[in-house]
């Protein structure tokens, strides 16, 4: 016999170790690289196979931001690129 | 209303050690949260504990959607019964998101007030949370508001780190230093009797190591709504979760005249992990080029071919067969915890699996498995778990480390989008220049290669400059002096 297999889904965003994922539009983005005068190779990266990317729906060459729980600033902000993973 | 709620909570403590306000509780109740009402006679009727009414009060706060999930649980169950007999039925329980707790009119309005006064500065929130709680506690100081803001931008750029400072040997400093008072051996039985975790020094190795598997993977399993209060609900999602072998709750015995195995299970234990013969035939079913058939209260099994090689076989590998459970987790243990109802602590570790158990709350339950975090809940969760975890063992241990410097760590660890290891020669898949690795170790066999292979240094480091005799590119020596020449000329006309 088949014992019922009874799953759960859920959100992984709302898990309490996720931070917030947001993708920036163009213009934020154009913002962001002239305020540090940097490339987006600079950028921590995050590869399109992160479940949480997947989650979003964000393309290699998009960037994220990221607002992070911090225990000495609150709410601490940094940004990652998206790569393509090679998996 | 705050003071309403804090008077209660002083009401339910003293209940939950007396049992005596156990009514006034109840009547309490329906005032605070008006929009539960229907929920909660449901709940009282099943779980009369003091306990049990001060973790609905939690629930409430968090989460008031559950009703609707929990009549679709319910209707789920009946489901669950018709459908016994068919194929496969798996269901989908989809669990509802935490609701976050919003925050009071008056700090809403002054919040945006700061920030107005702030415009294009920047300020942490904390300090901003801070000055809100202070400023609301003592009504004088919202005039002066515009200087407490201004005096606190001043200090805040003050306490920040200088551009090209070396925080990354900063943090290796102190991260080092006190890890040199570091138990270099220890098995500690962290906070749950019985299961062993490794601390100390080697789990920080670990940790920053990057390890696959972790030594003593260890799980920490929160429950959600209902289950965090019912010990046999809980139970019931322990038994789920628990690797339950066949060995385990069965007597194996090999008839060689006949060539045939019996398995004769232990009804006692049965019971106790809910599971029943059925379950039991399914299992032993997978195995293959064999037959198995229910015989009273015991399972036989033929060969398709029998022989005495083949029986020694499928005895073995009948004995190391799972019949309940998840890979992985070897044991559980059950805790009450004052605050939580009922927890599950597992050894072994199985994050996407446990995860999808009805009845564990996914968004609370974690793992010491940082590989695997990143697996499933991405790279950003497995950041906060570097630090979480680092964090931990260092003040386990009494050791004061500032969270920023393990922070620096992470950061490192996880830019490249894996978890990458810190080990003796730095980030691991880097590449390293070569005048460094020619001063580190072997210098004449690197300088030889690389001149081989024609390597190119970039002179970046600390130890490639002093070799060239430059400064190096740090600090002070990050910074190039630039003249107007302009006034120069001028004053020389």
């Amino acid at each position: 016999m088949v014992k019922t297999s009874e799953k759960q889904s859920f959100d992984i965003m709302s898990h309490d170790l996720v931070p917030l994922h947001i993708i920036i539009s163009d213009k934020e983005k154009k913002e962001l690289f002239e305020k540090y005068n940097i490339a987006p190779e600079n950028l921590p990266k995050i590869f399109d196979s992160d479940p949480v990317i997947k989650s979003i729906g964000a393309k290699p060459g998009q960037i994220t931001k990221i607002v992070r729980k911090s225990h000495t600033a609150k709410e601490a902000v940094a940004y990652r690129l998206v790569i393509e993973s090679n998996e | 209303m705050a003071k309403k709620t804090t008077a209660s909570k002083k009401d339910k403590k003293t209940a939950e050690k007396k049992k005596i306000k156990k009514p006034v509780i109840k009547e309490e109740k329906p005032k605070k949260t008006p929009v539960k009402k229907t929920k909660e006679p449901k709940t009282i009727s099943k779980t009369t504990d003091a306990k049990k009414t001060k973790k609905i009060k939690k629930e409430t706060a968090k989460k008031p959607v559950k009703k609707e999930t929990k009549k679709e649980e319910k209707a789920k169950k009946i489901k669950r019964k018709k459908t016994k007999k068919e194929e496969k039925p798996v269901e989908i329980t989809i669990v509802p998101k935490p609701k976050t707790v919003e925050e009071p009119k008056g700090h809403k309005e002054l919040r945006e007030e700061i920030l107005k006064i702030l415009k294009d500065e920047y300020l942490p929130l904390s300090i901003i949370d801070d000055i809100i709680l202070i400023v609301i506690k003592e009504k004088g100081l919202k005039k002066k508001l515009k200087e407490i803001i201004k005096k606190s931008l001043e200090s805040y750029k003050k306490t920040l780190i200088d551009p090209s400072e070396a925080c990354g040997i900063v943090g290796a400093q102190s991260i080092g230093e006190p890890g040199t008072q570091m138990t270099m051996r220890t098995f500690h039985y962290a906070g749950v009797a019985e299961i062993n975790v490794t601390l100390g020094l080697p789990r920080l190795i670990e940790i920053v190591d990057a390890r696959s598997i972790p030594s003593t993977p260890m799980m920490n399993i929160y429950l959600r709504d209902e289950y965090c209060l019912n010990p046999d609900l809980a139970k019931e999602v322990a038994n789920q979760i628990e690797i339950t072998l066949l060995n385990d709750i069965s007597d194996i015995s090999a008839d060689l005249t006949n060539l045939v195995i019996f398995i004769d299970p232990d009804k006692k234990s049965i019971e106790k992990k809910g599971i029943d013969m059925e379950d039991l035939l399914d299992a032993v079913k997978k195995i293959r080029k064999t037959d198995a058939k229910i015989e009273k209260n015991r399972v036989k099994i033929s060969l398709d071919d029998p022989s005495y090689k083949k029986l020694l076989e499928v005895t073995e590998t009948l004995k190391g067969l799972k019949v309940k459970g998840i890979d992985g987790i070897k044991r559980i243990i059950i805790r009450k915890e004052p605050d939580e109802g009922y927890v599950i602590y597992s050894e072994g570790s199985n994050l996407e699996k446990v995860l999808e158990i009805v009845g564990v709350d996914p968004y609370r339950t974690t793992t010491n498995d940082i590989q695997s975090v990143g697996r499933v809940l991405g790279i950003e969760a497995a950041r906060n778990m570097i630090i979480q975890e680092a964090y931990n063992t260092l003040s386990e241990q009494g050791l004061n480390v500032d969270r920023r410097h393990i922070m620096i760590v992470a950061d490192v660890m996880t830019s490249g989008g894996t978890i990458k290891a810190i080990g003796r020669h730095g980030v691991s898949k880097e590449k390293e220049s070569v005048l460094s690795r020619a001063a580190f170790e072997i210098t004449v066999a690197h300088l030889l290669q690389a001149a081989r292979r024609g390597e190119v240094d970039h002179l970046g480091g600390v130890a490639e400059n002093i070799i060239v005799g430059q400064p190096v590119n740090l600090g002070t020596g990050a910074v190039e002096l630039v003249m107007k020449r302009t006034s120069g000329k001028k004053k020389k006309k």
